[in-house]
């Protein structure tokens, strides 16, 4: 049996805070109706923001909705009481890593971190080339697919040839002092 | 027209799997007497990555990009939907009266813009009418417009996010038939390429049949994740679905250099892996 649903403003007030208020939603749906994504997701956008007002903060923290948002903007753009909504799909993932939850889609996680990560080790600018091989690596050792790494390689392979694919990494700026300031925000 | 300068913020991507959006770029500036000025010492914008996980890092390196651009003293270009759109983000936030979260002071008399709205203001379509030496008859093309650069209107202060015409209006000073369709804003999957392959199959598929459905052979684009989700996954798709699509997709600037008759422009096109030669030699817009 499912445990009894025990409301809480915990959740709403936090997206508040973070400057996402939702409490104006009146459930009108056109968030999920615009939404391009909602074919891969289990929550509908919808539910999203009305499971966070009543405050179910497991189902919308371990949802592949929040990960599966593209960030297209459709649903922010067309709410009509003006709810962040795109907006609330990257609180609530900056928030399930920031306590350290499992992540329903370890592989979105990890291309965002990789990428920053690609990030500090370019510099200042992020490497592409260097971001494809890690993140190959990583969806390599989750379940190897020789298939899927041949057609990568010679996916990699034609944009070398064409100059699409850079390998030794991208022009670093040249304040460095600055950047590595600025990059102290990414923790790895 | 005058001859104009800007500054010019390129991102990442231009120096990686869009160097022929790059290329074209730098190809068709000269054309129009535009002056791109690159800011010195940019940094990535974080893109997505930045604003899913890390709020803070999402305004930070942006900001540092507006404040170099600011002390240019001109406005700034960005080709990329993305990047222009987190440079809007950083002066919305830079610009809030009740005090910027980095404590930066920005006067904000620059003015952001993505590359497609720069080169499609009124004076600058007259011009371009004006140096059309090959006109791209019976191109039928569909635009497709990168998300972000129209959406939220709150941030990008676009009046026309829902249903944009500029891509369409160039494509007919250049002589090409741009076609109505109803996806020109709808999302292409976008940074899920290497995540989530699978979604972009789906979201590319889509479109390549409402394309046809529309009676489109090629697509313009005007954001270089678009174009990747749309020109590389081609063939895999097409394995995928047991159909063979063939939409080339151009940038926009590859088809301005085109009918203003840059010589480089093979060059930009053979970087494509839907090779659009096979489409403009039918048309004999190319040899």
């Amino acid at each position: 049996m499912d445990t009894p649903l025990r409301p809480s403003s915990i959740l709403a007030e936090k997206l508040a805070q973070g400057n996402l208020p939702a409490s104006a939603c009146y459930q009108c749906k056109k968030c999920s109706g615009g939404c391009p994504l909602t074919f891969a997701m289990d929550l509908l956008p919808h539910q999203v923001i009305l499971l966070s007002l009543l405050g179910q903060e497991d189902k919308v923290l371990s949802a592949n909705t929040i990960w599966v948002c593209s960030a297209c903007e459709t649903c922010t753009t067309r709410c009509p009481n003006g709810i962040d909504i795109a907006g609330v799909m990257d609180w609530l993932k900056e928030e399930n890593l920031k306590r350290g939850r499992t992540v329903p889609q370890p592989e979105v996680a990890t291309f965002h971190r990789y990428f920053l990560e690609s990030i500090k080790a370019g510099g200042g600018r992020a490497s592409e080339a260097t971001l494809v091989r890690r993140f190959t690596l990583f969806k390599m050792r989750r379940k190897f697919d020789f298939q899927e790494l041949k057609e990568n390689m010679k996916l990699g392979w034609r944009l070398f040839k064409r100059g699409r694919l850079r390998l030794l990494g991208s022009h670093a700026p040249k304040k460095q002092a600055e950047i590595k300031e600025l990059l102290r925000l990414i923790k790895s | 027209m005058t001859p104009m300068k800007v500054s010019y913020y390129p991102g990442c991507s231009l120096e990686n799997t869009a160097v022929d959006y790059a290329a074209s770029i730098a190809g068709i500036s000269p054309l129009l007497d535009l002056e791109l000025e690159e800011i010195a010492d940019w940094n990535c914008c974080g893109a997505t990555a930045a604003h899913s996980i890390n709020h803070e890092l999402a305004l930070a390196l942006p900001a540092r990009n507006l404040m170099a651009a600011e002390k240019m003293g001109r406005d700034v270009v960005a080709p990329c939907a993305l990047c222009f759109n987190r440079l809007k983000v950083a002066e919305k936030a830079l610009k809030n009266p009740a005090g910027n979260p980095l404590g930066l002071s920005y006067q904000g008399a620059i003015k952001i813009w993505d590359l497609l709205a720069y080169l499609t203001q009124e004076d600058y379509l007259q011009v371009l009418a004006q140096k059309v030496v090959k006109p791209l008859k019976d191109l039928k093309a569909v635009g497709y417009y990168g998300c972000v650069a129209a959406r939220p209107p709150e941030i990008t202060d676009k009046k026309d996010y829902e249903n944009p015409q500029n891509m369409e209006r160039l494509l007919q000073v250049l002589g090409a038939t741009p076609l109505d369709w109803s996806f020109k804003t709808d999302c292409c999957g976008a940074g899920h390429a290497l995540a989530r392959p699978d979604i972009i199959d789906t979201l590319a598929q889509r479109l390549y049949e409402r394309a046809y459905a529309a009676g489109a052979e090629c697509f313009v684009v005007s954001c270089q994740m678009c174009q990747a989700n749309l020109d590389l996954t081609q063939e895999r798709i097409s394995k995928k679905f047991g159909k063979p699509y063939y939409l080339p997709v151009f940038y926009f600037t590859e088809l301005i250099g085109l009918a203003l008759g840059h010589p480089q422009v093979k060059e930009w096109l053979a970087k494509h892996l839907v090779d659009p030669a096979p489409l403009l030699k039918g048309k004999g817009i190319i040899d």
